[in-house]
């Protein structure tokens, strides 16, 4: 049974490296759904979110070669835990001044932001669970979509338990410090519930 | 004479802080890396390499006739001597890519071998500059990392880094890309003194005590064990643990075609290769053992057959094996441990009581008994394994023995019968034709003290009998048998028994003269098609010191059996008739 896995990864910050990671993805056959990159609080370290249609047994063999690479710090297949997983939408609305207010209304609802405003068309801003985004789209659909760009999911685990830390090899292993994550915890604003 | 030296304790680096070469680094770095031999062709990119390797007169550098064998070249010269690392040299674009399948071939079979390639300046890097190619890109999947440097700093800790990833877990190849310009560029050279450490590569962890309790007992209640071995066992060293471990627990154990070699074959607890092309009666032990238990090794199709079909009467798998996404990849274990063989079987052994099943060690036998690994002797015809039979009289359990790919291959496999473990290498995973010869080369210039015989096809043979230049002016003591069918002979066993009897593009009656051909570079060389001249010819080869090419005209239509028709299960064997 195919199902979305979400992969946590933390790799080098290094040229390259995005290459051989969806290399090691494709070798195996696997089709990635997103993939998002980009940096960490420590500047030689990079995460990357992806999420890929596979089963429970694939997804283990995709994560085991990920984990080989020598430019892969750590993987973590966060699929069902406590993760917030958001990712971004910028989406292009047609919105003349007859419907300008119906669109603004539902973004409202979504949190969303206006971020340009033009004669025919705004750009809206909207972030939130996969799900959500999903949801938001669907219903801007009768008002006519412009364009659309998704930043693909980023996420991290809730709790105090920060992966980061974990890399420091002169920690002994399996004595995570504790490293408190900003409490900016916005589950509560999403109207789709959580993954 | 052949110059080769064992690899030394690292020497001592040059002296600090002067001005050196991005070239000269390299050769400091290889120096301390305990590098003495390095397999390699010259061209633009590297050429301020070369430039500079006369002044190092302590690496003895062997200039190979095509980049694909400097490839198999430090392949076999890793593989044959464990803690070995090959070294291969190669200029950019053709250069590079000519490695390509040489580094595939290390990468499948885990082998450490580290790869230094001439890149055009990093300034004209992306430029599509004359014999720029994109080594990274094309090398990725068959490395097990690659390095483009940039920087003059980065060349010494690349190089650190490179070693030790090759060498470290599941060994592989290693690849450096390194800029023209940065080989000539300069600074002030400080040679490292801290051990690499790669925050995204640990150490294999301790085996964990509960698993091993697990494991113990499980050898304890099992009624039918079977133990399989892989390379990992080579590779760790952990032959003399395995063997503790099946005469204490009385465990028959069998081989994979990379394991050969490491379970001594005429030790009464010794099945034999299992799979494809594996022997009868070890196929019918895998197939009604109660316990399994797989150490180093992969489980690929050619041990399984259909999967469906592999040990369908086991309670209990157990896997060992240090790459963690080798565990379940194929056959799912009940039990596993991600470990060093060596470590684990360590551990394991003071855990496992004495025992012994008598009625499965009896049924076995009897198993074997009706299975032997046997030939057909047909019209007078040279078979192969009468060839075999005296080259193998004549290893005294030591000779290192290297097969290429196809029917020659399988036949060396099953006739390999040393009483103590020992080396048998060929090319198991990517199946290179080609592989033998030049690794040949390598395995004998790692080992000057051991005799080395080179068994290959003359399909396998012309594939990279360039080496022959190389083997002569080095004078390399390898003897080379070629057991010559006068044809592609797995393809056509493969078309004669699974498709349709159809011969198409097999037949290699025009192969050459091989005693012309070898005569030609300078090589002793003898042929024959009668059993008489075997050992005779054999003898003649061990004698003579240098390169020596024996030609086998054998059976032209003699097969490998047993075989598991493709599509069948591990039962279906079809065996010699
Ligand atoms: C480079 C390469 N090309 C093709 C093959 C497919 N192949 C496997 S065995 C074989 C025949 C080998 O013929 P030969 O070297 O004469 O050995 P024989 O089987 O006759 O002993 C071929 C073509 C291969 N393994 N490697
Ligand atoms: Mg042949």
């Amino acid at each position: 049974m195919s199902q979305s896995r979400l992969l946590s990864v933390l790799v080098e910050n290094k040229p390259g490296v995005l290459n051989r990671v969806a290399s090691a993805v494709r070798r195996r056959g696997f089709n990635i759904d997103s993939l998002s990159v980009g940096p960490t609080d420590d500047a030689s370290v990079s995460r990357m979110t992806i999420t890929v249609q596979v089963g429970r047994q694939q997804a283990e063999q995709a994560t085991k070669q990920l984990a080989k690479l020598i430019d892969v710090i750590t993987i973590d297949d966060v699929t069902g835990q406590r993760v917030v997983a958001h990712e971004l939408l910028l989406i292009r609305m047609h919105a003349p001044h007859s419907s300008r207010r119906d669109v603004l209304d539902i973004v409202d609802i979504f949190r969303g932001r206006v971020v340009d405003i033009a004669v025919e068309s705004v750009i809206v801003e909207v972030t939130g669970s996969t799900e959500k985004v999903d949801n938001f789209i669907e219903l801007m659909r009768p008002f006519g979509i412009k364009e659309v760009a998704r930043s693909g999911a980023v996420a991290l685990v809730r709790g105090d338990d920060a992966r980061l830390r974990l890399l420091d090899f002169e920690l002994p292993s399996g004595e995570p410090e504790i490293h408190p994550v900003s409490g900016d915890d916005d589950e509560a604003v999403d109207t789709t519930g959580n993954v | 004479m052949i110059q080769a030296r064992p690899d030394t304790e690292a020497e001592e680096p040059a002296a600090a802080k002067r001005p050196l070469t991005g070239a000269e680094i390299v050769f400091e770095c290889l120096l301390a890396e305990g590098v003495s031999t390095i397999f390699g062709y010259p061209g633009g990119a590297n050429l301020p390499l070369y430039q500079h390797l006369p002044s190092y007169p302590q690496l003895h550098h062997v200039l190979v006739r095509h980049e694909q064998g400097g490839a198999h070249a430090a392949d076999g010269y890793a593989r044959s001597r464990r803690g070995a690392v090959g070294v291969v040299f190669a200029t950019s674009g053709p250069g590079a890519l000519n490695m390509v399948t040489g580094l595939a071939t290390a990468y499948a079979d885990s082998v450490p071998v580290v790869a230094i390639t001439g890149q055009v300046a990093i300034t004209a890097v992306g430029t599509d500059a004359f014999q720029e190619s994109d080594v990274i890109g094309s090398t990725m999947s068959v490395t097990k990392h690659s390095y483009l440097v940039t920087r003059i700093e980065d060349i010494a800790p690349t190089i650190r880094e490179a070693f030790h990833v090759a060498r470290s877990g599941r060994p592989g190849p290693v690849l450096i890309d390194l800029p023209k310009d940065l080989q000539q560029a300069t600074m002030e050279f400080e040679p490292a003194t801290e051990p690499v450490r790669l925050r995204s590569f640990p150490e294999p962890p301790r085996p964990d005590g509960m698993k091993l309790r697990r494991i113990a007992q499980l050898i304890s209640e099992a009624r039918r064990p079977v133990m399989l071995i892989g390379r990992g066992v080579i590779i760790s060293g952990a032959e003399t643990e395995v063997m503790e471990l099946a005469h204490r627990a009385h465990i028959p154990t069998g081989w994979t075609l990379l394991g050969t070699g490491a379970f001594p074959v005429r030790d009464p607890l010794a099945l034999q290769m299992v799979g494809f092309m594996g022997a009868g009666f070890t196929n019918r032990a895998v197939c009604d053992a109660d316990l399994l238990i797989l150490i180093g090794m992969r489980c690929d199709d050619r041990v399984t057959t259909r999967l469906d079909s592999f040990a369908p009467r086991v309670e209990h798998i157990v896997h060992i094996d240090i790459d963690p996404a080798e565990i379940g990849k194929n056959v799912v274990p009940h039990v596993s441990l991600v470990a060093d063989a060596k470590t684990a079987l360590g551990a394991l052994l003071p855990l496992v009581e004495p025992k012994r099943e008598h009625e499965w060690l009896t049924t076995i036998d009897q198993w074997r008994e009706e299975h032997p690994i046997r030939f057909v002797h047909r019209n007078g015809l040279l078979q192969p394994q009468e060839v075999l039979i005296e080259m193998y009289r004549r290893c005294q359990d030591e000779a290192i023995v290297l097969a290429d790919v196809g029917l020659n291959q399988i036949w060396a496999a099953l006739w390999f019968d040393y009483r103590k473990p020992g080396r048998f290498l060929n090319s198991g995973g990517t199946g290179t034709m080609g592989y033998a010869f030049p690794a040949s080369m390598g395995a004998k210039l790692s080992n000057p003290d051991k005799t080395v015989f080179c068994i290959s096809g003359e399909g396998g043979f012309v594939m990279n009998m360039q080496e022959m230049a190389t083997m002569v002016e080095q004078n390399i003591d390898v003897n080379v048998l070629i057991l010559n069918n006068a044809s592609l002979g797995m393809v056509r066993q493969f078309q004669d028994e699974f498709y349709g009897g159809i011969r198409s593009a097999v037949d290699l009656s025009f192969t050459p003269d091989f005693v012309k051909l070898g005569e030609a570079f300078g090589m002793k060389a003898m042929t024959t098609d009668r059993a008489a001249d075997v050992g005779p010819m054999l003898d003649e080869a061990l004698a003579h010191h240098g390169p020596v090419l024996m030609n086998f005209d054998i059976d032209r239509d003699a097969n490998v059996y047993p075989i598991v028709p493709l599509g069948k299960g591990m039962l279906d064997f079809v065996e010699a008739s």
